[in-house]
């Protein structure tokens, strides 16, 4: 049957990789080349070197909003994650509303970074004013955690239902089991249930680690980077060299920034998923 | 004693269904922010004056829904996020399982190289691309909602191929091979007997793609023409964006009549949006 099925692969893999190599593989490694270029158009390209990269730390933009990102993401992963995994506690007691619960939290990951964005801004500028503070786009710290409760807003839901699916996995008798042993709430929590959902944790910090490092349309539509390049995250802060400077080097630069980005992003990807999976209990 | 623990069990219970109630309040709060401020005239709809509800001086009835739609053309954004979510979704699902079986059947080179790749491109963040990918995107006319099909194909693979092929590993091959026996060709047996056994899967599949690429704001704004194609996240951002003074009021019944569409959509198909974010993660 191998044999077969081999000898179609033109139908069945070449459309997929076709598209991959168009929408995907060719622009990222030109882009690796690009990296090295001085470039406005792809019609004037000249070989530069390391130059760009030696380049990116002409102003500190570039360390900044790396600070930034750094700072937001353990912020947030750690924010999303708690709070998720309690109410995915909460909502495995058996309450009454539960099913009303969990569809008014999953709710706003349907609604796109942009949206969402102007919701929020919306929102906290006028708290803000309530308050007598400056508005998002003269105060950076209050940009942070704007940026930090809308992500909340986001993602707890996101990340609860997938910690919801987890907890239901646990067998019963082995809850039993623990409290027939004398096991105090508590306990039984995290010898047995943190344990047990090992996985889903795994995933659910992925997920919101990746999601919260390479942030983009909500920073574009909550703060834009503002007061000055204050609140702009690394995405953004690429997107901006790239298309709101002028200057002939601004490009080749945006894509040096881009291919750092790329790495650090796969680092911490791998460098996540090896820690947590050797933490995963198998079942 | 059991008794008093019961009793005391309830009496938490009910102060912890109250906080979630409370909890639900303050989310659904910013969308009812936004939506009675729609319902209101420019004049009142300033940072100080937000929480205020509309009242018989403030009530603008539906006056900033015609305008806002009116004037961000929100007909054919809507139309364009249409096209492109359903020509993507679908291209992606087809493409993608008929690449996730020969990858879980076939074992060689290709197969591997494909798996490899797919893993790949979902850690690739998309700044790394964005600028080449545009230019090369207008070299071969993938610049219109009709033919960006191709790229959403290309960055949604990772994974779709992913989730199918976890699926697949578990489907037992005997069926496969008894069609096989009975003569049929490997198209046949995909057409046939695989496809149908995928449904749950093409089900949860569809729905994260869907929601990732109606709600994608970066690449269509890179790769479209903004003056002629504008997506509805591309409409709002540009309304925003794009002159000095902000209309607030039109802005906000955008917003509305953007969500309003999604939260319904929600409601009804619930339970399969749950299901294939829960088999989105598990197989992803």
């Amino acid at each position: 049957m191998e044999k077969a099925i081999r000898k179609f692969w033109p139908i069945f893999v070449l459309p997929t990789l076709g598209a991959f190599a168009i929408g995907f593989l060719w622009p990222f490694v030109w882009g690796v080349y690009l990296s090295f270029c001085r470039f406005t158009t792809v019609q004037n390209v000249s070989f530069v070197g390391l130059q760009n990269y030696a380049n990116i730390w002409i102003d500190n933009t570039f360390t900044h909003a790396f600070f930034f990102t750094a700072a937001f993401t353990v912020v947030s992963v750690a924010l999303i994650n708690v709070f998720a995994f309690a109410l995915a506690l909460l909502l495995t007691r058996k309450l009454r509303g539960t099913n009303l619960f969990r569809t008014v939290f999953f709710m706003p990951n349907l609604i796109g970074g942009i949206v969402l964005g102007y919701i929020w801004k919306t929102l906290l500028d006028g708290v803000l004013a309530l308050l007598d503070r400056p508005l998002l786009a003269l105060d950076a710290t209050a940009g942070f955690w704007g940026l930090i409760i809308l992500m909340c807003w986001q993602q707890i839901g996101y990340m609860m239902v997938i910690y919801i699916a987890g907890l239901q996995n646990v067998p019963i008798d082995l809850i039993e089991a623990a409290r027939v042993d004398g096991a105090t709430d508590f306990q039984t929590l995290v010898r047995i249930k943190i344990p047990m959902v090992m996985s889903n944790i795994t995933i659910c910090l992925f997920l919101t680690l990746t999601n919260s490092f390479k942030l983009f349309d909500q920073n574009l539509s909550l703060t834009n980077g503002l007061p000055g390049k204050d609140s702009q995250m690394l995405a953004l802060n690429i997107y901006d060299t790239f298309y709101a400077r002028s200057g002939p080097q601004w490009k080749g630069i945006g894509q040096a920034k881009a291919v750092i980005f790329f790495i650090v992003v796969a680092a911490i990807a791998l460098i996540q998923l090896r820690a947590t999976r050797s933490k995963e209990v198998q079942q | 004693m059991k008794q008093t623990m019961k009793r005391k069990k309830r009496r938490t219970d009910v102060i912890w269904t109250a906080a979630l109630s409370l909890l639900c309040l303050v989310y659904i709060y910013p969308i009812a922010l936004i939506l009675f401020n729609s319902l209101k005239t420019e004049r009142a709809i300033t940072t100080t004056r937000i929480f205020e509800l509309p009242d018989a001086e403030t009530f603008a009835s539906l006056e900033n829904f015609v305008y806002g739609i009116s004037e961000m053309d929100f007909l054919a954004s809507f139309w364009y996020s249409l096209v492109i979510t359903v020509t993507s979704v679908l291209l992606i699902l087809l493409c993608c399982s008929m690449c996730a079986w020969y990858i879980s059947r076939v074992d060689g080179k290709l197969s591997r190289t494909m798996y490899y790749l797919c893993a790949f491109s979902m850690v690739v963040p998309f700044q790394m691309v964005m600028f080449t990918l545009a230019n090369t995107a207008d070299t071969l006319k993938l610049n219109n909602p009709f033919n960006i099909c191709v790229i959403y194909l290309g960055f949604g693979a990772g994974l779709a191929v992913f989730m199918f092929a976890g699926f697949m590993r578990s489907m037992p091959m005997e069926i496969e091979e008894a069609a096989m026996i009975d003569g049929c060709s490997p198209l046949q047996i995909f057409f046939r007997v695989v496809m149908p056994i995928l449904k749950p899967t093409m089900i949860s599949t569809g729905i994260l793609e869907t929601m990732w690429v109606w709600n994608d704001y970066l690449l269509p704004s890179l790769v479209l023409d903004i003056r002629r194609y504008r997506t509805i996240p591309m409409a709002i951002q540009y309304f925003r964006g794009g002159y000095g003074s902000v209309q607030m009021g039109p802005m906000m019944a955008c917003i509305i009549i953007t969500v309003v569409p999604i939260i319904v959509l929600y409601l009804v198909c619930q339970k399969y949006i749950i299901e294939g974010v829960v088999a989105g993660a598990v197989k992803g």
